[in-house]
């Protein structure tokens, strides 16, 4: 499903967050918001996921406007930067949890509730821990366990906050290829936030570079490499 | 000399065993002198006539109505302030609005104002000299000397206790969690009942706890606004008082050791949930 952010604005108070920021998403991309701290990139995440509601502007899944849309109603899957698992839960509980949430009519059968639970912790290559709670996984497992909590209520697009943010260099390797291979397989219009510029040019179709509520620049890895569309998108993506 | 050093490493914040046994000597005593021996008194006063004495005061109507009264209070308060303060504590932490530190400090008033002082606030605005409490009582709705009265004194001083325990907790928990079930569907009252619920549990219980005894032992708020009727408007302190006063002592110290056995349970109810949650409520608590 495609999407477009138009003339998007955030203020906080007094603050602004976003400037009116337009940007058109491929549907199936796997698309980077990269940028320092501060830039805007959760912002922009949180109001696609409906977390966060702009000043002005409009937001479109699928040609739809979805501005007005309620969190529940977006269905995007969400990994925060800190996973968000639920503590007092094990991690088939985690992600079960959505469907259970469902309403009556739409709610799967326990066995079937079982059946897609297991398929996703194959998914994650984690088919053992179903039984665990979340502080008895490695940072790794609760990404991916995050992960697999956010693509159970197969939703419409995927969002990760600096899903890797966490993590040791070895295993923000993996997950990269993980997240990937997830992406490429479930062909899900994917939009990930970081500020690591190899991250972004090494796994985004499309890295979108953001600076102080500003989009800089939008463009394939290579174009932006090759032509940086100013000094900062030069001098950030050097580093 | 410098063998003993080495095979004897002192840790460096322990005292010379004098000065230790000093303190622990010290703290001993005053726990005995101070904190033991006064229960130990109140049990030992209301059994002075044997156990027949003590349950011949307990079937006394005015003991009997002043226990009810207590255990009616705390079991409609306590559940009362336990909703409030969730409400409170929820809008505190999982909201940005303008008065947030004005409702913060609204909260610990409770525990700044002396309870006489929340008593007459009552009597003043409910009682039959002004011109609310005129009409109420025209219309049948006492509120002082009457069972709303001293309702509406409980519940303002044990609001705080609730509150309290579970705003830290729910501080530190943030809002991620919330926010995580929200994007995976869940409505909001599913969202409270299944994630934030659960992980506030222990803190609501021990506030729960703590609200609790302090509603069963409230005496200034409640002895200004209910004008102290036995067997209608007494509670268990209040009543102690009066049989105290009338030299009934028997009677006073059997229902001031039922008050003391109550406070007792709460806290070894309170001891088993921190020895059995101990690394939970280790991160959490504040008192
Ligand atoms: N809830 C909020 N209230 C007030 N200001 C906020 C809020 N959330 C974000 N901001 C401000 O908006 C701006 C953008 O923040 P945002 O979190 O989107 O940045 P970011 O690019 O994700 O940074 P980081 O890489 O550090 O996560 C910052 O200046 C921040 O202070
Ligand atoms: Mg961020």
């Amino acid at each position: 499903m495609n999407i477009e952010i138009e003339e998007l604005a955030k203020e906080f108070g007094t603050e602004r967050a976003l400037h009116p920021v337009s940007l058109s998403i491929p549907s199936g991309a796997l698309i980077a918001l990269l940028g320092p701290s501060g830039s805007g990139k959760t912002t922009l995440l949180r109001i696609l996921a409906g977390l966060e509601f702009p000043t002005s502007g409009r937001v479109l899944f699928g040609g739809q406007d979805a501005t007005g849309l309620s969190v529940q109603e977006r269905r995007a899957g969400f990994v925060f930067q800190q996973y968000a698992l639920f503590k007092h839960m094990t991690v088939f509980e985690n992600i079960a949890y959505g469907l259970r949430a469902r309403k009556r009519h739409e709610r799967p059968t326990e066995a079937e509730i079982g059946r897609r639970v297991n398929r996703l912790l194959e998914l994650i290559q984690l088919p053992e821990i179903g039984t665990r709670y979340p502080n008895q996984l490695s940072g790794g497992q609760r990404q991916r366990v995050a992960l697999a909590r956010a693509l159970a209520i197969e939703p419409r697009m995927l969002l990760l906050d600096e899903p890797f943010g966490a993590l040791d260099a070895k295993v923000r390797k993996e997950l990269r290829q993980g997240l990937r291979e997830i992406h490429d397989r479930t062909g899900l219009t994917t939009v990930f936030v970081t500020h690591d510029q190899e991250e972004a040019m090494e796994l985004a179709d499309l890295v979108v570079v953001m600076s102080m509520g500003r989009i800089e620049q939008v463009g394939k890895p290579a174009e932006i490499r090759a032509k940086p569309a100013s000094d900062f998108v030069r001098a950030f993506t050097a580093a | 000399m410098s063998d003993i050093a080495l095979t004897r490493p002192v840790p460096v914040t322990s005292e010379p065993p004098l000065a230790r046994y000093l303190l622990i000597g010290f703290a001993v005593v005053f726990v005995t002198l101070f904190l033991f021996a006064p229960l130990l008194t109140v049990f030992a006063e209301a059994l002075r006539q044997g156990w027949a004495g003590a349950l011949d005061a307990l079937r006394l109507p005015d003991a009997q109505a002043a226990i009810r009264m207590t255990l009616t209070i705390a079991a409609i308060a306590v559940p009362i302030n336990a909703a409030f303060g969730i409400a409170a504590a929820w809008a505190i932490t999982k909201f940005d609005f303008r008065g947030k530190a004005f409702l913060i400090t609204l909260i610990d008033l409770p525990f700044s104002v002396s309870p006489v002082v929340a008593g007459l606030m009552l009597v003043l605005l409910f009682g039959a000299n002004s011109t609310l409490g005129g009409w109420l009582i025209a219309n049948d709705m006492p509120i002082v000397f009457a069972f709303p009265g001293i309702l509406l004194a409980t519940l303002f001083i044990t609001f705080p206790f609730v509150a309290r325990e579970i705003i830290p907790v729910m501080m530190e928990q943030g809002r991620a969690e919330e926010e995580a079930a929200l994007t995976l569907g869940a409505s909001g009252w599913r969202t409270f009942f299944t994630v934030t619920l659960p992980n506030i549990r222990w803190a609501l219980l021990y506030g729960v706890l703590l609200c609790n005894a302090r509603a069963m032992g409230e005496f200034g708020a409640v002895a200004v606004v209910s004008g102290k009727i036995r067997g209608e408007t007494a509670t268990m302190p209040t009543m102690i008082e009066m049989f105290y006063n009338e030299y009934l002592s028997v009677a006073a110290f059997t229902l001031a050791a039922v008050l003391a056995m109550l406070a007792l349970l709460t806290l070894l109810l309170k001891s088993l949930l921190e020895w059995r949650h101990a690394d939970l409520l280790a991160a959490t608590r504040r008192h």
